[in-house]
């Protein structure tokens, strides 16, 4: 039987793979923008299985509110690296270091 | 059938929620719609209209606040989600008029960059009114929705000028690292929505009050710290701020170092003590963790910058620390003494990057540190502000700088912190010296070139600028207004 600690696991399993994402990934800069998005996503797990299994409303409104921040955040984010392109010629994580002291 | 929707409708009952309560932030939205419009059909030369729209809107909303201040009990509506009380409106009041000097010093720098355009107006007013739901939040929910508006409009503040290479980059370190903090304080909101069951502030605390903490509790809470560290900047999450400082433009710079502050102190007292006082023990190591890390770490670094913007940068951490240390006595009287520090904090640190506004000029920015030498000789009377800054800064009396450490030293002291005190008072002295730096640099050296000539800033810019800085030293004279303010808003007199 799957219950709420099953849940919990899976969304701090995420979690922790795009915390870890974040941190090595040396490469794409999209690549860090798809962590970003996962770390939410475990976010909505976390609150929607607490909504079902306790019988809290609240946690699915909010889920709804995260999806559409996460949206915006993700036009946001995809914009500065569009510009980003244009002004250095890469999204390479590792040659983004002219500011640094 | 009818009769039946009838009877359904007639039990079911939702009060209409009391929008004279949220009244500044519907007008500040409704204006930031309209001067989008109007500035659709501003031309370049017309363009003062919408920096006079956007102007009319603060002192509006000044006045307004000032006329309808809320009393010291907390008035709540939509649903228990909005809060309406003396604390969220002083720091609105403050919010506001340094809102109106970053409009005013900013002016003539878009100007002379070619970027003078209505983004940047409606951005900014974008990132104020994230500001005021932040302030006003009384629930979760409405919280994170505030943060959120506030980050993802200087998000692309950051990035306003688009062909340079330093803003996006710094752009698109402040986007991942503004994310990285959205999750961690999600995820430790949703630990403790699991366990309370509750998003409103009042509910969590009095759950939190009746059953005590729990280890899940606890969990929740040191995500929610780290979030919150993030987003002021204390160490060991303050990776983005010098980065971000240095690359963003000198007006954005502005803005991002002074009022988000005020909104992330508003932000931890909603949590921290509205919502989790009751767990007070838990929280208080931790943010004694991050004062102290951020004091020395601020510190000691800002002195091994060449650059003012970054120099500036580590002294708002090592600032962020000493905010920290009043909060964390748990007590209303530190949580008065770092509303203090944090509103008179916003208000040095927007006179000091408009210092360096006022010196800069087309193609060329007075950001490192030699662009002061000898600036004394070049102009005296701005030479004689950047003094005053630069010692209300860094403590010294007569400047208000100095009221501001000693209301947080007092209460560390009182509240058995006083070991805490005396790290934070070490700290400060080793910060004196590159503040005074800049004194010196200014006074006793000499001008090797001829490139730092006049100031081209127009006459209102200098007006409020000499206003400002004169401000700084008048309210070290007199600072007891709005010291009993701060102490009001916590139900101290």
């Amino acid at each position: 039987m799957i219950g709420l600690t099953h849940y919990l696991i899976l969304s701090a399993i995420l979690f922790c793979i795009s915390i870890a994402g974040i941190f090595l990934n040396r490469k794409n800069l999209i690549v860090l923008l798809m962590c970003i998005e996962l770390m939410l996503l475990a976010v909505n797990i976390n609150f929607i299985a607490f909504a079902y299994f306790k019988g809290l409303i609240a946690g699915q409104v909010f889920v709804f509110f995260i999806m559409t921040v996460a949206a915006a955040e993700a036009a946001i984010g995809l914009a500065i690296i569009v510009i980003l392109f244009r002004n250095r010629n890469t999204i390479n994580v590792a040659d983004i270091d002219s500011l640094k002291g | 059938m009818l009769s039946l929707l009838a009877q359904a409708t007639s039990t079911v009952t939702i009060p209409s929620p009391l929008y004279h309560l949220a009244i500044p932030e519907m007008a500040m939205l409704s204006m930031i719609c309209i001067i989008l419009l109007i500035d659709l059909f501003v031309s370049d030369r017309t363009r003062f209209i919408t920096y006079l729209l956007t102007q009319a809107t603060l002192v509006g909303l000044i006045i307004f606040t000032v006329m309808n201040m809320a009393g010291v009990e907390k008035v709540t509506t939509f649903n228990n989600s909005f809060v309406r009380d003396a604390m969220g409106d002083i720091l609105k009041i403050s919010i506001y008029f340094i809102g109106i000097l970053i409009f005013v010093y900013s002016k003539d720098y878009l100007k002379a960059r070619n970027l003078y355009k209505g983004e940047y107006f409606t951005l900014s007013l974008i990132g104020i009114l994230g500001m005021m739901i932040m302030v006003s939040s009384y629930s979760f929910l409405s919280l994170y929705l505030g943060l959120e508006v506030l980050a993802l409009s200087m998000y692309a503040l950051v990035a306003f000028n688009r062909e340079s290479a330093k803003c996006t980059e710094a752009a698109i370190k402040y986007f991942v690292l503004g994310a990285i903090a959205s999750g961690m304080l999600l995820y430790g909101i949703s630990m403790i929505f699991g366990v309370t069951g509750e998003l409103e502030f009042n509910k969590v605390f009095t759950y939190v009050q009746a059953s005590g903490g729990s280890l899940t509790l606890s969990f929740g809470l040191v995500f929610i710290v780290i979030g919150i560290g993030f987003k002021l900047g204390a160490v060991p999450f303050h990776m983005w701020v010098p980065d971000v400082y240095e690359g963003a433009p000198t007006s954005v710079t502005m803005y991002l170092g002074s009022i988000p502050k005020i909104a992330a102190f508003a932000m931890i007292m909603r949590i921290l003590s509205d919502g989790m006082q009751p767990l007070f023990a838990n929280w208080q190591e931790l943010l004694i963790i991050l004062a102290i890390l951020s004091m020395a770490i601020g510190n000691i670094f800002a002195i091994a910058q060449t650059n003012l913007k970054r120099m500036l940068a580590y002294s708002t951490i090592a600032h962020v620390g000493f905010i920290l240390v009043g909060i964390l006595t748990a007590q209303p009287q530190g949580y008065s003494a770092a509303m203090f520090y944090t509103m008179v904090y916003a208000f040095t640190a927007v006179a000091a990057f408009g210092m360096i506004l006022v010196l800069s000029r087309s193609g060329f920015e007075a950001e490192n540190l030699e662009d002061f030498k000898g600036l004394n000789e070049r102009n005296p009377w701005f030479a004689f502000i950047v003094l005053i800054i630069m010692f209300s800064l860094a403590g010294v009396p007569p400047t208000v700088g100095f009221f501001a450490k000693l209301l947080v030293l007092q209460a560390a002291v009182e509240f058995h912190f006083t070991w805490l005190a005396i790290v934070a008072v070490f700290f400060a002295i080793i910060g004196v010296f590159y503040y005074i730096r800049i004194v010196k640099l200014m006074y006793f050296d000499r001008v090797e070139d001829d490139k730092a000539a006049k100031i081209e800033v127009g006459g209102d810019t200098k007006l409020v600028i000499s206003l400002n800085g004169l401000a700084i030293l008048a309210l070290g004279f007199y600072p007891f207004v709005i010291i009993e303010l701060c102490r009001s808003a916590f139900k101290l007199t």
